[in-house]
């Protein structure tokens, strides 16, 4: 697939962030989308959709290639298309937090990113931390302080307690506040969740990090 | 979601360029307009991403003004040493964002220009919410979270965190369009429309915002937000102050409420009170009576003009190194 030769390739870039951009923008429009580009040329930035757009970015280490539409979101490619489906679809309004993912490091909800703004970055959901035999020290923690309960919410409560020790080691009060009111959990096992992150006068904290 | 096009800028010309076209709107954080398209209370035609538009995204302080790009994430914006030793109410304003995932995806744009919670509104009844019979629903109905100070028919409530702060600083936006690059108050960003189809903001087709600036030496500012839960809400109430002079005096004060107007609400009368001396609590006491005295409650927010005089009265203390 030619790239630069439609004139184009600037815009396509766009959706690149530090990533081989030669190589990657070739995948994000198919070929049948060169009339749309045609004519976006004088503009500078071409408009793909409203049919599929094929991106590329790295789910959990792995680079994956798919065709989405623009609309889709984050949430259901990972799950839909990529049958990732650590994180969960529960309000998909951005408030509860079941569908927490890395983009880049950063705690985002899945539901409210449409996946062409994540073509190009790296996405870590719960899979990506560790697994069943080889956990990683947050999941390892909420096994043992039995901070789950149905686990609806657990995968996006890991997600967001990796993001939040990431920032803060040994986290206050109000850390933990901040980091983690982006979650509910209906079950009520924030007692549990709160000695996996530590805290003051709360077990577990040593057990993380 | 209903299907739509996308398209990816790299630069803030031709962002303005496909912004000209109808159909297209910004796509920012997204964090609210996905839920718009969702459930469908907003349609677009395009969606025109800023996330790789250059320049959008920088923070500065130099020479006593404040820049922050308007895609800059609240996170950032958070994280950023300079900017939040310059504006200390930069933090309490920013972490009354609802989530840790919110301020990692929300911008300062985005919360500037993010669409009124009205309930009436989000479930397609327009922002102004009138009936068949060209009545107000809101005041007939559920308002226990809409405006004290409604104009005309606009009776929702301003929802930016940022914006009440902004203005009280006297903050300026840099907005560029078709027609080149335009300065504004960042209250002038705002309007209370008064017919349906009309937007809350004062941006015209093809227009971005792509930049505030604020001048922040020698100024005391503070944030005080009246809030029913901690997390994952709007506050009830939220007021804003920046006071110059020398401590203890004050020579000029601004007071704005937010969560009070469909706009940021500029208590003028209540800044002059609170101005030409020392703040004294009597003082104090005094502007925040005045913040409020020209309210309109509604039938069932009444206990908001009580809300907007508190806020008043701990943001002017906190402001002013007072026990709230």
């Amino acid at each position: 697939m030619s790239d630069d030769a439609k004139g184009s390739g600037l815009s396509r870039r766009s959706f690149l962030r530090g990533g081989a951009a030669g190589a990657l923008a070739a995948s994000l429009l198919p070929e049948d989308a060169a009339a749309a580009v045609a004519e976006n040329d004088a503009e500078g930035a071409p408009t793909v959709g409203p049919g599929a757009v094929e991106i590329e970015l790295e789910v959990n280490g792995v680079a994956r290639r798919l065709e989405v539409e623009p609309r889709v979101t984050l949430l259901d490619g990972l799950r839909d298309r990529l049958d990732v489906t650590g994180p969960k679809r529960v309000c998909d309004r951005g408030t509860c937090g079941a569908c927490t993912v890395l983009e880049d490091g950063r705690p985002v909800y899945a539901c409210c990113r449409l996946m062409i703004e994540s073509a190009g970055r790296s996405i870590t959901t719960v899979e990506g931390l560790g697994s069943p035999d080889a956990m990683h020290d947050v999941q390892q923690a909420f096994v043992e302080n039995d901070a789950q309960q149905c686990g609806y919410c657990t995968p996006g409560f890991v997600v967001a307690t990796v993001a939040l020790l990431a920032r803060s080691p040994a986290p206050t009060e109000q850390d933990i506040e901040a980091g983690l009111g982006g979650n509910f959990c209906r079950c009520g096992t924030y007692k549990g969740i709160r000695a996996v992150v530590g805290g003051p006068g709360e077990p577990g904290g040593d057990s993380v990090g | 979601m209903r299907p739509f096009s996308y398209a990816a800028p790299t630069t803030i010309e031709q962002a303005v360029s496909l912004l000209e076209v109808e159909g297209s709107e910004v796509l920012a954080g997204g964090t609210d307009l996905l839920s718009l398209l969702k459930d469908d209370v907003e349609r677009v035609e395009r969606l025109v991403s800023l996330r790789g538009v250059e320049g959008l995204s920088d923070i500065d302080v130099s020479g006593g003004r404040l820049r922050i790009g308007a895609m800059t994430t609240l996170q950032d914006l958070r994280d950023h040493a300079g900017a939040t030793e310059a504006v200390p109410a930069l933090v309490t304003a920013i972490d009354g964002v609802a989530s840790a995932q919110l301020r990692s995806m929300g911008t300062v744009g985005g919360d500037l220009l993010q669409r009124p919670r009205c309930w009436y509104y989000r479930r397609g009844y327009g922002l102004l919410a009138l009936g068949r019979d060209g009545r107000s629903m809101v005041t007939d109905g559920d308002n226990r979270y809409h405006a004290i100070f409604p104009e005309g028919q606009a009776r929702f409530v301003s929802p930016s965190s940022l914006a009440p702060l902004l203005v009280a600083l006297g903050a300026e936006a840099t907005v560029r369009g078709p027609d080149g690059e335009r300065q504004v108050p960042v209250e002038a960003l705002y309007r209370a429309p008064q017919g349906e189809g009309e937007r809350e903001n004062t941006l015209g087709r093809g227009e971005l915002l792509v930049e505030i600036t604020a001048a922040v030496g020698g100024v005391r500012s503070a944030v005080y937000e009246v809030r029913q839960r901690r997390s994952l809400d709007w506050p009830l109430m939220a007021a804003a102050v920046s006071l110059t002079g020398e401590a203890p005096r004050v020579d000029q004060a601004r007071i704005v409420l937010g969560h009070a107007a469909p706009i940021p609400y500029v208590a003028v009368a209540a800044g002059e009170v609170a101005a030409g001396g020392e703040l004294t609590p009597a003082r104090i006491e005094e502007a925040a009576e005045k913040a409020a005295s020209d309210a309109r409650p509604m039938s069932g927010n009444r206990y908001k003009v009580q809300l907007a005089r508190t806020a008043t009265r701990r943001a002017l203390g906190l402001a002013a190194g007072m026990e709230a």
